[in-house]
């Protein structure tokens, strides 16, 4: 079988699995980053989101072989040992999720979107920007609420890097 | 999914070589298409060929009257390309309702009119403007490029390598939006050209894919304004009919995008 190297979380790892192996089989089934999920398989519920090389995707619609070479985050990656990245404190504090199925994939795909508008943010550009999205408990509200509350930690801490 | 083999080529000339050393090959770009039907098992084919990682295939140029989005350029690159933005607004605002933002980081132009989905936004923008498709072999006009559903002139092994785009004098493009696959119900791209020529090609309509609209073109071209629309009537034979719109609604909505795209182009 050909191996798949890639950096995941920092970390370089290489894993031999068959060419027509997804993504998120590679991170779930080889690496047990558990914390992507699998919710339609479609392409279509984006809880499967995770970044490659600073974008966010949806992996169980990329091959392990299109990452080969990638830098891949995954919702394990973005905290600081205990210490929450702003986007999940702030869907903490905002009651942000119900089940938490869909959570890693909101979580990745809302870091991806304050990090291409930064301050520029409004209500309206986070649902127009969370299609990709789906959330089956929420309505959205407090998703849409912990995105903008996040966006704005999100810039005090860069200010204070 | 079946068994397959991936290969990641560097070079257009290497990709079109391992195509041909395979039983059942098929191209990949954005592959948001391509690997979904893989893993329903309605495609199998024996090699994977990668064209996203293909140096010579990825850019945007403005070059005399033309912007030349080369084929594998993602959505996400046209949307933030100032070049595209300046020559045509109208096809930055296509990528803009195109998909959702992670189908826009991997999806491909060139994926795009390869795969000539019947509801797929790009071969509106394609026949709209009279882009020239050019490939590694030759070039093909977009009124011979398109042949119906899923089908396209493109040769076995032919690799699309840009798409030019003569620079329009307006431009618009107006889509219904399905919610949920966010394709197009039925959506219209119009163009005024330089020469003053008027091209509406309507996408998400027709049993045979993209379609130019004659009674459209010929009442703007009379006078470039949506009420000059007011009065047309689309036929509906021939268009799609499913659980989302009847194909009367889509005839009207033909009529419909086509005013708001003019209204869009100014």
């Amino acid at each position: 079988m050909p191996t798949v190297k890639l950096t995941v979380n920092g970390r370089a790892v290489s894993a031999d699995v068959e060419d027509r192996t997804l993504l998120v089989q590679l991170l779930r089934d080889n690496l047990n980053l558990t914390g992507t999920h699998v919710g339609c398989d479609t392409s279509q519920c984006g809880a499967c989101v995770v970044h490659i090389d600073g974008q966010a995707v949806k992996s169980c619609t990329v091959l392990a072989g299109q990452a080969s070479g990638s830098n891949v985050v995954t919702i394990e990656g973005i905290s600081k040992g205990d210490e929450l990245h702003p986007m999940q404190a702030a869907f903490r504090d905002n009651h942000g999720l119900q089940c938490g199925y869909c959570t890693p994939g909101m979580i990745m795909s809302a870091i991806d979107i304050v990090n291409r508008y930064g301050g520029k943010l409004d209500e309206d550009t986070v649902r127009h920007e969370l299609e990709g999205n789906i959330c089956r408990c929420t309505g959205y509200h407090n998703i849409v609420k912990s995105v903008l509350d996040a966006a704005g930690r999100m810039k005090v801490a860069q200010a204070a890097e | 999914m079946y068994q397959t083999t991936y290969h990641r080529p560097s070079s257009v000339d290497e990709a079109a070589a391992l195509f041909a050393k395979g039983s059942e090959s098929k191209y990949l770009a954005g592959g948001h298409t391509l690997i979904p039907v893989m893993k329903q098992r309605l495609a199998s084919p024996s090699d994977v060929i990668d064209l996203s990682k293909i140096k010579e295939l990825v850019g945007i140029a403005l070059s005399g009257d033309a912007l030349i989005i080369k084929a594998a350029t993602t959505y996400f690159d046209i949307l933030r390309s100032a070049d595209a933005k300046k020559a045509i607004p109208a096809l930055v605002h296509l990528v803009s309702v195109l998909g959702d933002p992670q189908v826009r980081y991997r999806g491909t132009i060139g994926g795009s009119i390869a795969n000539n989905d019947p509801a797929a936004d790009f071969p509106a923008a394609v026949v709209a403007l009279d882009a020239t498709v050019k490939t590694n072999k030759r070039s093909i006009s977009a009124d011979d490029f398109f042949k119906g559903l899923f089908a396209t002139a493109l040769e076995d092994g032919e690799i699309i390598t840009a798409i030019s785009f003569p620079l329009p004098a307006k431009a618009g493009y107006s889509k219904m939006r399905h919610p949920a696959s966010r394709f197009a119900l039925t959506a219209v791209f119009v163009t005024k050209t330089k020469s003053g020529d008027v091209r509406a090609a309507a996408t998400g309509a027709s049993q045979n894919g993209v379609m130019r609209v004659p009674a459209i073109e010929s009442a703007l071209k009379a006078n470039w304004s949506p009420g000059a629309l007011d009065n047309v009537r689309i036929s509906a034979d021939g268009l799609l009919t499913d659980i989302h719109g009847s194909s009367s609604y889509r005839a009207n909505l033909i009529k419909v995008m086509a005013q708001r795209a003019v209204t869009a182009a100014g």
